[in-house]
């Protein structure tokens, strides 16, 4: 497949922009964060979003969803990131779905992935233990009991954990801590006996949540995937979720880079325009080159995704290190460019770094996806 | 079947008929590679089959139109014809200025009869160009050029030095920026020559560089008659040429592929031969972030250059394109020689031994260093960015 857009796919991002634009823009996003709102976004702009299609992008049309594919959801999660839109597009309409699609029984895919196109019910994914992401660290234990399993264990950073109906739990069924055999993945209602959500304010003002499992009862039928291998399904989750994240980063990239070089042009010092300085030229126009690369390592990442192509986890790997390493730099640049206003609470441009902050960690950084693109590559 | 894929098939038998084997292993040194041109030297007798056999066929230049010694093929047959190559591992059978950087050039701006002459030589490798651009006191700020040419009656007599001059010395032919109004300001006053460096009056000295090789030269013109209907375009719009020609040259510096791609091992590659493994993770650590950094970006450059081609072909640009690649690409290729260095260690540092090819690491190495600065510097580079892309006040 080219990298270019269909014209399928335009539409859809023209769509995805004016969408955001109107519906969730960044003054949504504070009003929010002002509000220090439970949910931490807001249910009719959800509501609104499966009405477009976008909450069952990746649901396939069978079953009630648009289909567009991962270059479609691309496009929206980008639309998101320039708006710093908050929705539980990431946790639901991408992880749970493609757990579902990839791992589902006919019978989970015919329950779940109509209500996920509907955006009438949440998921999330609680599999990180360890503050640093290293997924195949689950000490959380799954033994049989009964007709399924007894579930016990700590999880953190879930997000959207504490307003999910349904929580995609990653537990040991065989093995040692670091293991990725002997993973096994389970639907768990989020109000069974025996879970306790502790809801977590983040620095971006989205929510995760720290999960306990103690002793909670799961059926035979809520295994998600084969018992024992569900590190295989947790992989495509989380490289559908890196692809995405990447595209919501280059949004973040991109509205931070097109705000700062407006600010060049307008703001006087000496006497002229600060953007006639070539100090300050240099690095815009180096920044305009590496987010020009951090598009193009997304694109290739999120059609490798659609390509089902045999490198799709090192271009997951490659778009997620390195679109976060360009929203780190151009939020990073963005504040020192706009100097003193860009480092007020009234503006903003800081919630921009806060979210590029936020991005950056979920599922790997690029010191995690450095490594494990180099063990990809063989070496 | 349709036209592409039977064209496909007509390539591959052509190839296997016509590339001779020996064309069909990795060049290692430089006189592996074929420049052409009346002075040409071939390591084999294949080496100048194989141009002759293409450049008959026109696929030296394989989008050219047949009419001036091209293809004439399309841009999805000439990907056609570039996949055959590459799955035969056949080698570029002609290395040359004239095809990257005077012929598009040309196809713009020459005229008929300019075309007719020198396209087709071009396309065959019987004519090698050399560019005469810098000056010893125009360099990045080009347009200040000196080098004169005055009409008199139906020749120019340019007198004046120009410095940096790849290959001039085995040069036959260059395509020359000269000042033919003194007058005019100094991007008006600019005219693009072409002419033949056996003339009377002009002269070439290498330069010997920190690599110890001698790939540039100062290129001197002593009172040089050159007919005037050698004059391409209109007099004293030469500067519009010359920034075309460089958006060419700048695509050509920035754009190689250090991915794998392209016949070149990729860092981890070379890193894997010459350190090793320890279990499944080569055995330096802190090399290997370094590695790895390097190859991301390699990575996303190498899909930059395949999406703008793409974007270009469906009628989309993105803006001073030629200008990040070079920027861009430069500062990678840079970078992928540093580490080079280091994955070599010690090793690297020789510059000559009894060993085959010592030296190669650290001169290539040096080599790189003018990468950033030949063809618009990085600085300069970024200057056209922020002012043609960015559009920021005074730059």
């Amino acid at each position: 497949m080219a990298l270019v857009l269909t014209d399928d796919q335009k539409m859809i991002r023209e769509s995805a922009d004016g969408f955001f634009k109107t519906e969730a823009p960044v003054a949504q996003h504070r009003r929010l964060r002002d509000a220090a709102d439970a949910t931490g976004f807001d249910r009719s702009t959800w509501a609104k979003m499966a009405e477009m299609g976008f909450a069952g992008v990746l649901v396939p049309e069978a079953h009630g969803g648009a289909g567009f594919g991962h270059v479609a959801a691309g496009l929206i999660m980008e639309a998101m990131g320039r708006n710093l839109s908050a929705a539980p597009m990431l946790s639901t309409g991408i992880l749970a779905t493609t757990g579902l699609v990839v791992g589902g029984t006919a019978d989970q895919q015919a329950k779940y992935l109509p209500l996920i196109a509907e955006g009438k019910r949440l998921f999330a994914l609680a599999a990180d233990e360890a503050a640093r992401h290293t997924p195949a660290l689950v000490e959380a234990t799954a033994t049989p009991s009964g007709n399924g399993f007894k579930l016990n264990g700590t999880k953190g950073f879930v997000l959207d954990g504490h307003v999910a109906d349904t929580l995609i739990v990653a537990a040991r069924t065989a093995g040692d801590s670091r293991d990725s055999d002997g993973i096994t993945l389970f639907l768990v209602d989020a109000k069974a006996e025996g879970v306790a959500t502790e809801r977590r304010s983040m620095i971006d003002s989205r929510n995760a949540a720290r999960i306990t499992l103690a002793d909670v009862q799961v059926d035979g039928a809520d295994v998600l995937g084969p018992v024992g291998g569900g590190f295989a399904i947790l992989e495509k989750m989380l490289d559908a979720g890196r692809a995405c994240l990447a595209a919501e980063m280059l949004g973040v990239s991109v509205e931070s880079f097109e705000r700062t070089v407006d600010y060049l042009k307008q703001r006087d010092q000496f006497g002229v325009k600060i953007g006639t300085f070539q100090a300050l030229q240099h690095r815009a126009a180096h920044l305009f080159c590496e987010v020009e690369l951090a598009r193009s390592a997304t694109l290739r990442a999120l059609t490798a995704l659609d390509e089902a192509d045999e490198r799709s986890a090192m271009f997951a790997s490659l778009a997620k290190a390195k679109s976060g390493e360009v929203a780190k730099l151009a939020t990073n640049e963005a504040v020192q460019m706009h100097g003193g206003i860009g480092m007020t609470d009234d503006f903003d441009i800081g919630f921009y770094m806060k979210r590029a902050r936020a991005a950056q960690e979920t599922f790997g950084d690029i010191a995690f996806h450095g490594d494990r693109m180099a063990r990809l590559m063989g070496y | 079947m349709t036209d592409l894929e039977s064209f496909r098939t007509e390539v591959r038998d052509w190839l296997a008929a016509n590339c001779p084997a020996e064309m069909r292993t990795p060049i290692t040194r430089d006189a592996d590679i074929c420049w052409g041109g009346r002075q040409a030297k071939y390591t084999c007798e294949a080496q100048k089959l194989w141009l002759d056999r293409m450049g008959a066929k026109g696929w030296t230049v394989p989008e050219w139109p047949a009419e001036y010694g091209g293809g004439g093929l399309s841009k999805d047959e000439a990907r056609v014809l570039a996949s055959e190559m590459r799955r035969i591992k056949a080698r570029s059978p002609l290395s040359s200025f004239g095809i990257w950087m005077l012929g598009p050039a040309l196809l713009k701006y020459g005229n008929e009869a300019q075309k007719k002459e020198h396209l087709p030589r071009i396309a065959r490798g019987e004519i090698r160009w050399c560019q005469g651009y810098s000056e010893p006191g125009a360099g990045s700020d080009l347009a200040s050029l000196r080098t004169s040419a005055m009409l008199e009656g139906d020749h120019y007599v340019v007198n004046g030095q120009k410095v940096w001059t790849s290959y001039a010395d085995k040069a036959d032919w260059i395509f020359c920026l000269v000042r033919t109004d003194p007058a005019a300001a100094k991007h008006l006053g600019i005219s693009f020559l072409l002419f033949d460096m056996a003339s009377p009056g002009v002269s070439t000295s290498p330069i010997k560089l920190i690599s110890g090789a001698s790939p540039f030269c100062q290129t001197f013109f002593d009172n040089v008659k050159v007919p005037a209907e050698n004059l391409m375009g209109v007099a004293g719009k030469g500067w519009d040429i010359a920034k075309y020609l460089l958006t060419h040259e700048r695509e050509m510096i920035g754009g190689s592929d250090s991915t794998g791609g392209g016949g070149r091992d990729s860092l981890s590659q070379v890193a894997k031969r010459q350190i090793g493994m320890d279990a499944a993770i080569l055995a330096d650590t802190g090399l290997r972030t370094d590695i790895v950094r390097h190859e991301m970006n390699a990575w996303a450059f190498a899909l930059t250059m395949e999406r703008v081609k793409d974007e270009a072909k469906a009628g989309q640009g993105v803006g001073a394109l030629s200008s990040m690649l070079k920027y861009y690409g430069t500062e990678l290729n840079k970078d992928r020689m540093q580490l080079l260095m280091s994955i070599g260690g010690s090793d690297a540092l020789a510059w000559e031994g009894p060993g085959e090819g010592e030296g190669d690491v650290a001169r290539a190495w040096l080599r790189s260093r003018a990468n950033s600065i030949e063809g618009g510097t990085s600085e300069i580079n970024l200057n056209i960015i922020a002012k043609r892309v960015l559009e920021l006040p005074g730059a």
